[in-house]
């Protein structure tokens, strides 16, 4: 084209043209990323011998390993002077590392049935649109079903506790018409009452298809970090929810109320809850009431998580565009309306990372009960397993066995956070 | 057009405001606002930005709350009473700059929400009703799409239809092609014809002088948080009194 002859006018549009095809395969990958520069590949030859030398340090001891024996002196004879394991701790001491050393041997199939129970009961919470909506039901039962198992006794607590709470829900429904702040008020005054009432009619029917009862210092082992990671990371996120929601809100006493409580719980150490949970609080309780250790521990733990899980919500909920609040607002939602439909499950998608962290943090901080003497899986390794005279010493493996159990259930909540972000993609980007 | 558009316009009064104010704070944003709107009638307003153009329609829906002054909707006395303001939100459609369509529900779902939640109308029939609708602004093949797929002119379209499922007295337009490609201003503006033809009552607050002439049957050019002039589009376009209107319209049309 010269200087001259500037017009131009398309005769014909350019189809679509594939990409170049370019170099694929392991070797491109290789090249890209491991061997794109000197420095890199300094770096790659270095960690390649890093990670060598761990394997080769690593796998006679794992490979060496003595699964079976009744001591660590004996398993010493056993290897002879070999480097290995001595993983005849795990084995002879499984049932303790998993339930404690207090709970009854021959009932150990109890919170056995529970845990599998709790994979039934939280499937379709977990993956809402595959599942039958019907199956909600078993994890609505799941909760009291779970206490028989594990604590037993009479079927009839848990049978009237399920009916308060279907009260309680009951009289919020009917007095929902008046007010969202009475309902609440009213449904819980209503359970309450009823909890109060039934224990009249539970006392004579003790015997009524009773399990033999456990008492909660009777449990142990990872059974308690998984009852009060699963309890506390279920409660805390309802909790933390309405924190959030009340933070916001535009009365005063409610937004205060929150404010105070989430900045409160967050500014101090949770250990510090602990020991409030264990000690301080049976100073003011009246003298003879028998308020549950495990219990007192749950709602601390719950108290910490949903302040944290609040924060994160609230994280969420600024993210979203004030276009979103007008936009329900011009339709006519009123606020709960607005809230369920619109805002919270927009919100709650932002704030799944946050969330998945915070969970995740919560079932590891599980383990700080051992200090309040509870014998969860590293209170049973530091006491009664690691005192023992037969097993004084073995440390990696026992320790290393606790890390196993924490990875395997802190990265399946990890994976499954990471599947449902990628389920609730709407964007299309 | 003018003569018959005229005859659509009732002696009924859909929407009242007398001596309404507003601050932001101690900014007076609007003052002193009176503006009676007739049914089937269609205002458009305009004026430069920061005018209050938007903070006044807002105000009718109650997505503002004013200070001062009286607004009627529809019979109802706007007040600080909730269901009060939920039910007149009910009745007004709003459509907004950004389309503020909702990113986690289907097109359909955008549009049978309000319905089936505010006014409990069963599913089956909320979904023929939003069918119709999505019909009528031309793209009911998108109904099972999420927003994020869809163009810009195609998102205001489906505003435009949400609203309208819930069967509204009164549209609001707030500046809805504004953020809008110039080839996708057009659809949308033909969709806004189409329902001001059929006798909907709307305020629309718009740069977009070429459908303020051919729809509209008042013209209110707001400056500085009051009313300067108001007139039939006609006169005020070719004849405008203030001297702030002439050099509003000598700058939007003079080039």
């Amino acid at each position: 084209m010269s200087r001259d002859n500037l017009a131009f006018v398309r005769s014909h549009m350019l189809p679509e043209a594939p990409p170049p095809v370019a170099e694929t395969g392991a070797v491109k990958w290789l090249r890209e990323n491991l061997f794109s520069s000197v420095g890199n590949t300094l770096l790659t030859l270095v960690s390649a011998y890093v990670v060598v030398r761990i394997l080769f340090g690593v796998a006679p001891w794992f490979f060496n390993g003595i699964w079976d024996s009744p001591s660590l002196s004996a398993c010493r004879e056993m290897l002879d002077g070999r480097t290995g394991a001595c993983f005849a701790v795990l084995t002879e001491r499984w049932n303790q590392l998993l339930f404690g050393f207090k709970y009854p041997p021959d009932l150990y199939w109890r919170p056995t049935l529970a845990f599998v129970l709790l994979f039934v009961a939280a499937a379709p919470v977990l993956f809402m649109k595959y599942l039958p909506r019907q199956m909600l039901i078993f994890t609505g039962l799941y909760p009291f079903i779970a206490f028989w198992l594990i604590w037993g006794g009479s079927i009839m607590v848990p049978i009237f506790a399920l009916l308060g709470v279907l009260l309680g829900a009951f009289v919020y429904w009917r007095t929902l018409t008046i007010s969202a702040g009475v309902a609440v008020l009213a449904g819980i005054v209503a359970a309450l009452v009823f909890w109060w009432a039934s224990r009249l009619v539970t006392a004579p029917l003790g015997d009524v298809l009773a399990l033999q009862p456990v008492v909660s210092r009777d449990l142990g082992g990872f059974m308690v970090n998984m009852l009060l990671g699963v309890v506390c990371v279920s409660l805390s996120l309802p909790f933390g929810i309405m924190l959030a929601l009340g933070r916001q809100s535009r009365m005063p006493i409610i937004k205060w109320i929150c404010v105070v409580f989430i900045e409160f719980i967050r500014g101090v150490p949770l250990i510090t809850l602990l020991f409030v949970a264990n000690v301080v609080l049976a100073y003011f309780l009246p003298p003879g009431t028998t308020f549950d250790l495990i219990l007192r521990v749950i709602i601390m733990i719950t108290m910490f998580s949903s302040a944290y899980i609040a924060e994160v919500i609230r994280g969420g909920l600024a993210a979203l565009p004030r276009g979103q609040y007008e936009a329900a607002d011009s339709l006519g939602l009123d606020y709960a309306q607005s809230m369920q439909l619109i805002i919270l499950p927009q919100a709650l998608k932002i704030s799944i990372p946050g969330i998945v962290n915070v969970a995740v943090g919560l079932f590891k901080d599980t383990t700080l009960v051992s200090i309040i003497s509870m014998f969860d899986i590293v209170g049973m390794i530091r006491g009664p397993i690691l005192a023992s005279t037969e097993w004084n010493g073995v440390y990696w493996e026992l320790f290393g066995f606790a890390c196993l159990l924490f990875f395997i259930v802190c990265y399946g909540i990890s994976q499954y956070s990471q599947w449902l972000e990628r389920e609730l993609r709407t964007d299309h980007r | 057009m003018a003569a018959e558009t005229q005859m659509q316009i009732s002696d009924e009064i859909a929407i009242e405001i007398t001596k309404m104010n507003k601050w932001y704070g101690a900014f007076h944003v609007l003052r002193d606002i009176d503006l009676t709107v007739y049914r089937g009638e269609r205002i458009v307003v305009a004026g430069p930005s920061g005018s209050g153009k938007s903070t006044l329609i807002r105000c009718i829906n109650a997505l503002e709350e004013h200070q001062k002054g009286k607004i009627v909707v529809d019979g109802t006395v706007l007040s600080s009473d909730i269901k009060n303001i939920d039910t007149i939100r009910s009745e007004v459609g709003m459509v907004f700059q950004h389309f503020n369509l909702f990113p986690h529900l289907t097109i359909l779902e955008n549009c049978t929400l309000a319905p089936i939640w505010v006014r409990k109308t069963p599913k089956r029939e909320a979904e023929e009703t939003a069918m119709h609708f999505l019909e009528k602004v031309k793209i009911p093949e998108q109904a099972d799409k999420y927003p994020g797929q869809l163009s810009g002119g195609q998102q205001q379209r489906v505003a435009i239809a949400r609203s309208l499922c819930m069967r509204p007295r009164i549209m609001l337009f707030d500046e809805p092609t504004s953020a809008l490609d110039p080839e996708m201003i057009k659809e949308v503006l033909d969709t806004m014809v189409a329902l001001a033809e059929e006798g909907m009552t709307m305020i629309c607050v718009t740069h977009e002088m070429g459908f303020a002439r051919q729809v509209a049957n008042r013209v209110i050019f707001m400056d500085q948080g009051q009313i300067v002039e108001q007139n039939e589009p006609e006169e005020f376009f070719n004849n405008p009194k203030s001297e702030r209107t002439k050099l509003f319209l000598s700058q939007i049309l003079g080039h």
